[in-house]
């Protein structure tokens, strides 16, 4: 990723590049695009009428898609992508606490990992160097990154350095809600998945995808800070555990 | 101990579970001396509800006595008679520091479920009441796990019977802010009411306590309507009569002022409407049927307020949405925010204002609660409300 493709926010005023849809990058297309084609060609030999017609319908599907370079599926998903092709996430709550109070939590990025339960750990490297490991169905990945930007109380930015297994940049927004109603929290991520656009729909149809972790992190956040802990019904009574099931 | 339990659509049993333990230190458990059949339950029955699952113990109208507590909470202690409201609320967040405690951000350990199908907001949990709004055991059985024990169950101190303070948990508050969220003008507005079950005795009553000039009261059901006559309200049989022509004429053509819509998703009816509701229903493209929202539109007067203390879970279709907007309609609607009313409503109860018990047809044990589901929803037996003794 050049410099120029980070469309890195440079104030917290800033938005996202816009999203343009769900735009395949060059290597996908032409992967996605063999696989169509040669769904299409098994389609046309298999005797099976049916399977005639499922495999071309597919083979045609992606054959098109790796044409127009627009992945429908991701489209349908909501899976929103820059123009770099990296996926957007972003996601806000608010909490009923001051905004100093919040950043003051974040900012220490060891204690992370209590608040996004996907990151197994952040080791602060120095002032703003930092290296982060998640847990993935391969393994450990691992990334540096870097605070570009720190408005104490305000905003937290950063980005991964290059040569990252997953290219991110990001930043978290402190802003006080009108009203006494506390801090709106506002968290905006752009990563590259390591398997294009298809690895991205493939991690939000088994649910394991960033957009879900974090609105699950920033609810677990937001109970945390104004109950105390978040609510259960885990080890309740139930009609399955009296059959010896899970209750 | 003996709870239950939903075993899948139309299949209602009793069982024997695990007695519940506390989960989180501000939990209570309960030792349930009376719990109710709610007419919101019989959509569980139907099957309507999504997110249910086999083994979830129902209920969510229940008293007893505080048999432990955890070690956060402060302001009850063993020995203590509750009431518990349906709805339960953390207290601290912003929608339960305004009042609106049906609509808690932290209650809901599932809100992902309901963001889903909400638009990425979901309600506070509920007792008994699916995995969508919590997947919290529910009331209708011996002993009961009360989360945020300090914020919803209110103890009564005076000597009130149980069946006098039971509804204070849900269809008393419910049909008491079903009339409240009108905002009946004393003496001049007249209030119809669909449905003359449970909800809406207590907002037909409710109106009249608020000061309604006239009260009107719709369903088909003859005992139901003779309760509600036995409060001094005007009634329509639909069956029989044409209701928004009856509406009309008692109302000298203007309409009731205010509309409250007590039946919710399953309403009955007639003509091509509801049949297509009925088709949808079956074939799971919709959940509601409307024709109670459907003539609570059509017969309101001109700046009306439409209240709806009945419960619709989806998408509906077939609103008449211009009736609405040529009038000038108000809608005020949801869950209802019960910790709001309880101690007000219990005032009223010990000025002898009002006594809810009223409303009792049926009083039975847990072992003849399945069977009662059935006579309650068919409307058998002349059945308005049952009250479960899980000790008897």
């Amino acid at each position: 990723m050049t410099q120029d493709e980070r469309s890195t926010p440079t104030d917290s005023t800033s938005e996202h590049t816009p999203s343009t849809g769900a735009h395949m990058p060059a290597l996908e297309r032409s992967v996605v695009g063999s696989v169509g084609v040669a769904l299409m060609g098994a389609g046309l030999r298999s005797a099976r009428p049916l399977q005639k017609l499922v495999l071309g319908t597919v083979g045609a599907g992606l054959a098109a898609m790796a044409a127009t370079g627009r992945n429908p599926i991701a489209t349908a998903l909501k899976i929103r992508q820059g123009a770099g092709g990296e996926v957007l996430v972003g996601d806000a709550v608010t909490i009923g606490r001051p905004a100093a109070e919040l950043y003051a939590l974040w900012r220490p990025l060891e204690n992370l990992p209590q608040l996004m339960t996907h990151l197994e750990r952040v080791e602060v490297l120095s002032e703003t160097r930092s290296r982060w490991t998640v847990k993935a169905p391969t393994g450990e990945v691992s990334w540096e990154a870097e605070i570009t930007a720190d408005e104490p109380g305000r905003r937290l930015a950063w980005q991964s350095l290059p040569g990252a297994a997953v290219e991110n940049h990001g930043e978290v927004l402190f802003r006080p809600a009108p009203g006494n109603r506390g801090t709106e929290v506002v968290v905006r991520l752009a990563y590259r998945p390591p398997a294009g656009t298809a690895g991205a729909i493939v991690a939000r149809l088994t649910g394991e995808e960033p957009a879900q972790q974090l609105r699950d992190d920033l609810m677990r956040f937001k109970r945390e800070q104004e109950v105390g802990h978040a609510p259960t019904t885990e080890g309740q009574t139930s009609g399955r555990a009296a059959k010896g099931g899970e209750a | 101990m003996k709870a239950i339990v939903w075993q899948g659509t139309n299949k209602i049993g009793v069982e024997t579970v695990p007695d519940p333990t506390l989960l989180l230190p501000t939990d209570a458990i309960i030792k349930i001396t009376s719990t109710a059949i709610c007419g919101s339950d019989l959509h569980l029955l139907d099957g309507v509800i999504p997110s249910m699952e086999k083994g979830d113990i129902l209920g969510h109208e229940f008293m007893g006595e505080v048999v432990e507590v955890g070690r956060e909470v402060k302001k009850l202690k063993v020995g203590d008679r509750v009431v518990v409201p349906f709805n339960i609320a953390c207290g601290v967040c912003d929608p339960c520091r305004r009042g609106l405690f049906s609509a808690c951000d932290n209650s809901n350990p599932n809100h992902r479920m309901a963001e889903a199908l909400y638009g990425g907001t979901s309600g506070g949990g509920l007792f008994g009441y699916s995995h969508m709004y919590g997947g919290y055991a529910g009331g209708q059985a011996q002993y009961v796990r009360v989360p945020f024990a300090d914020i919803g169950p209110h103890k009564i101190e005076s000597d009130l019977s149980d069946e006098q303070v039971l509804f204070l948990t849900d269809i008393f508050p419910t049909g008491y802010q079903a009339a409240e969220q009108c905002g009946i003008i004393p003496g001049r507005d007249v209030v119809a009411v669909f449905g003359a079950g449970p909800v809406g005795q207590f907002a037909a009553r409710s109106a009249q306590l608020l000061g309604a000039a006239h009260v009107i009261v719709i369903d088909r059901v003859p005992e139901r309507l003779a309760m509600a006559e036995a409060a001094g309200c005007q009634t329509i049989n639909y069956e029989q009569d044409d209701v928004l022509v009856a509406l009309r004429e008692a109302t000298g053509g203007r309409g009731p002022d205010h509309v409250i819509d007590a039946v919710g998703m399953e309403a009955h009816g007639h003509g091509p409407g509801a049949l297509v509701d009925t088709a949808k229903q079956r074939l799971r493209l919709s959940f509601d049927r409307i024709t109670a929202l459907r003539w609570a539109l059509l017969s309101c007067a001109k700046g009306g307020t439409v209240s709806l203390p009945g419960v619709y879970g989806g998408l509906i279709d077939k609103v008449p949405m211009g009736a609405a907007f040529a009038k000038g309609l108000t809608f005020k609607m949801g869950q209802t925010h019960t910790q709001r009313y309880v101690a007000p409503l219990l005032a009223r109860i010990e000025a002898r204002q009002i006594d809810p018990s009223f409303v009792i047809t049926h009083r039975a044990s847990l072992d003849e609660a399945p069977d009662l589901y059935k006579t309650f929803r068919d409307k058998h037996d002349g059945c308005i409300k049952v009250v479960l003794n899980p000790w008897a």
